[in-house]
């Protein structure tokens, strides 16, 4: 399972940890940026980092990839401390997204020769990986094209593409599907899941909700440059509301008899959602299940019944608004 | 897994990585100018505008001839020259880089933190030697002859090569510092102007006024120009010589270290 390197660098073989923060501050000009945050990601897997704009989000990640130091705390990438081996920790990782960039003056291909040959690979072995990339991300023939006259979606493979150049054990992706249509936003998931399926450890920060509901093994959301929840995406969801029931009637005039029932089996008002739609939250599945057997027994028609989590879009919205009542003084 | 770990150490240990990845990133900004030679273009039609300018302008008041005047104004020119070819491109480079995201990842990157800047200071030297050959060509035209024999007249290239090397340094620091392309060219203008005019580009020092003759003495240009002219007029340069390297040097270990520490923790 490990290769020598690993085995002879201290710490990561004793360590399945792809990536670990510790209290991590970080100030700018009086502005807390990050205010101890803690997180780990096992090996190989997708961590999902959610928060509004200017929660800390971008400025976690510059730490993480050496770009900025942190005023305290410790943080481990691939096994390395960011702040004492820099140059250990740069040599496992790449970093992707909004602010990261591939040269626009350049063609796709060169970009990716010149990374290669920057990370020691001989021009040879550097042109073979630009191939082998180009063809995996589907650019084989915009290879030769100025990046300028690239579109949204090809620029962001080709900037995905030319982080993987050097095999990177930790991918921090930083709102990698900002400004991609559906289609390519699918396409890029694709691509993430499959760097995850070969061991990388992906450290993803995203706007979308839906992004790190598909994507993330774990799902960490800061605000005001802490960390106010994490767990696995169903977690976040329980902890936020537990299930509801989600009842739709054909006929708006069954609507109260439905409202009954609802009222009667969890002793709850349900809330009126459309003129066809009831939902209500329930506290286990025995009340769906006597839901479901007194519509059938008093013959309501109705068209749809399910028990559901919240999405992780309203976990979100109660979690940040939730920490937005906590008065933070360091920020204005 | 195994296949992600033996990754990129494999030529690591090797010497001089910082230098050949300068070379590499070198490379890199000569493929843009190839593309896009306008760098190139204002590196040779600035100094060459001055030229022809102060050639026919003062010539005659000056020297008595645009012969003799040429002879006197055109290893200045050169001078000049250099020290505009870090401007026009460096600085603002470097500064585009920092905005839209190059920097960040070659920040991330396994590479000294010089690279990059050393990278950008060499691809100057290569456009500037391009702009150098013009300019000679431009100035034997115009009636220049250089006096001192081919190895003297490749030293005085040579030294305004070093010069302008040491210089672009400069321009590095102000295009890490600042936050928008527009202002590194306003602020290296700035530094341009007095230290390229207030000079003995144009005319001899002694007719100039007391306050501005002190300047130009402490100006090192001045010194860079004066052995440059020396050396191409088949004079002996002196101690301007020793003035000249001991600047170059004072100016390089100054800037330079404060570029790249500046580049490593621009946030």
């Amino acid at each position: 399972m490990f290769t020598v390197s690993q085995l002879l660098t201290e710490r990561s073989a004793v360590t399945d940890l792809g990536l670990e923060a510790h209290e991590l501050t970080k100030r700018f000009r009086g502005n807390t940026a990050l205010n101890g945050v803690d997180l780990a990601i096992p090996r190989g897997q997708v961590l999902g980092l959610l928060g509004p704009n200017g929660a800390g989000k971008t400025t976690l990640i510059r730490v993480l990839a050496t770009l900025l130091r942190p005023d305290s705390g410790t943080a481990r990438v691939a096994g390395y401390d960011v702040a004492r081996q820099p140059g250990q920790v740069r040599r496992r990782i790449a970093l992707s997204g909004q602010h990261t960039s591939v040269d626009e003056e350049l063609d796709g291909r060169a970009n990716l020769v010149m990374i290669g040959q920057l990370l020691d690979l001989t021009r040879r072995d550097a042109t073979h990986r630009a191939e082998e990339l180009l063809s995996r991300f589907g650019l084989t023939e915009a290879g030769n094209r100025r990046v300028a006259t690239y579109s949204g979606g090809m620029r962001r493979r080709l900037d995905l593409a030319a982080s993987l150049v050097g095999r990177p054990q930790v991918v921090f992706l930083d709102e990698p599907s900002v400004g991609l249509d559906p289609g390519k936003r699918e396409e890029l998931w694709q691509m993430i899941r499959d760097l995850s399926s070969d061991g990388v450890t992906v450290l993803l920060t995203t706007q979308y909700l839906e992004e790190a509901d598909t994507l993330a093994d774990a799902v960490t959301v800061i605000d005001h440059g802490r960390v106010i929840a994490s767990g696995t995406p169903a977690q976040l969801k329980q902890q936020v509301g537990g299930h509801t029931v989600n009842v739709r009637v054909n006929d708006p005039a069954d609507v109260d008899r439905v409202a009954a029932i609802l009222t009667v089996v969890t002793d709850r008002t349900p809330a009126r959602a459309t003129r066809h739609q009831l939902t209500v939250p329930v506290s286990g599945d025995d009340d769906f299940f006597q839901i479901a057997a007194e519509l059938r027994r008093q013959a309501v028609n109705v068209s749809e019944l399910s028990l559901r989590l919240p999405s992780l879009d309203e976990a979100f919205h109660a979690l940040t608004d939730a920490s937005a009542a906590t008065p933070t003084p360091q920020r204005p | 897994m195994t296949t992600h770990t033996h990754s990129v150490d494999s030529r690591t240990g090797r010497p001089l990585r910082w230098l050949r990845h300068s070379l590499i990133l070198a490379r890199r900004s000569l493929a843009k100018t190839s593309r896009n030679p306008g760098a190139i273009v204002n590196g040779v039609v600035t100094p060459a505008l001055f030229l022809v300018l102060f050639l026919y302008v003062f010539g005659g008041a000056v020297a008595g001839s645009t012969d003799n005047y040429v002879q006197y104004l055109f290893p200045g020119i050169i001078v000049m020259g250099a020290g505009l070819a870090g401007l026009v491109s460096t600085g603002t480079n470097i500064n585009i880089d920092l905005k839209n995201g190059v920097t960040d990842r070659f920040r991330s990157l396994p590479i000294s933190r010089l690279a990059p800047l050393l990278g950008s200071v060499l691809a100057d030297i290569v456009r500037y030697l391009i702009a150098v050959a013009i300019l000679f060509l431009l100035g034997t035209i115009l009636g220049f002859r250089s006096h001192g024999g081919v190895t003297t007249t490749l030293a005085a290239i040579g030294l305004a090569v070093l010069f302008g090397f040491c210089v672009s340094w400069i321009t590095v620091l102000i295009g890490v510092m600042v936050k928008s392309a527009e202002a590194v060219l306003a602020f290296s203008f700035l530094t341009f102007l007095p230290l390229q005019l207030g000079t003995s580009l144009a005319a001899p020092t002694t007719s100039l006024p007391g306050w501005l003759q002190s300047w130009v003495h402490v100006n090192p240009v001045t010194a860079v120009m004066d052995t440059c002219r020396a050396l191409l007029n088949g004079t002996p340069p002196g101690d301007r010589l020793t003035t000249t390297l001991i600047w170059c040097a004072a100016i390089f270990l100054l800037f330079c270290p404060m570029a790249v520490w500046t580049y490593g923790r621009r946030e």
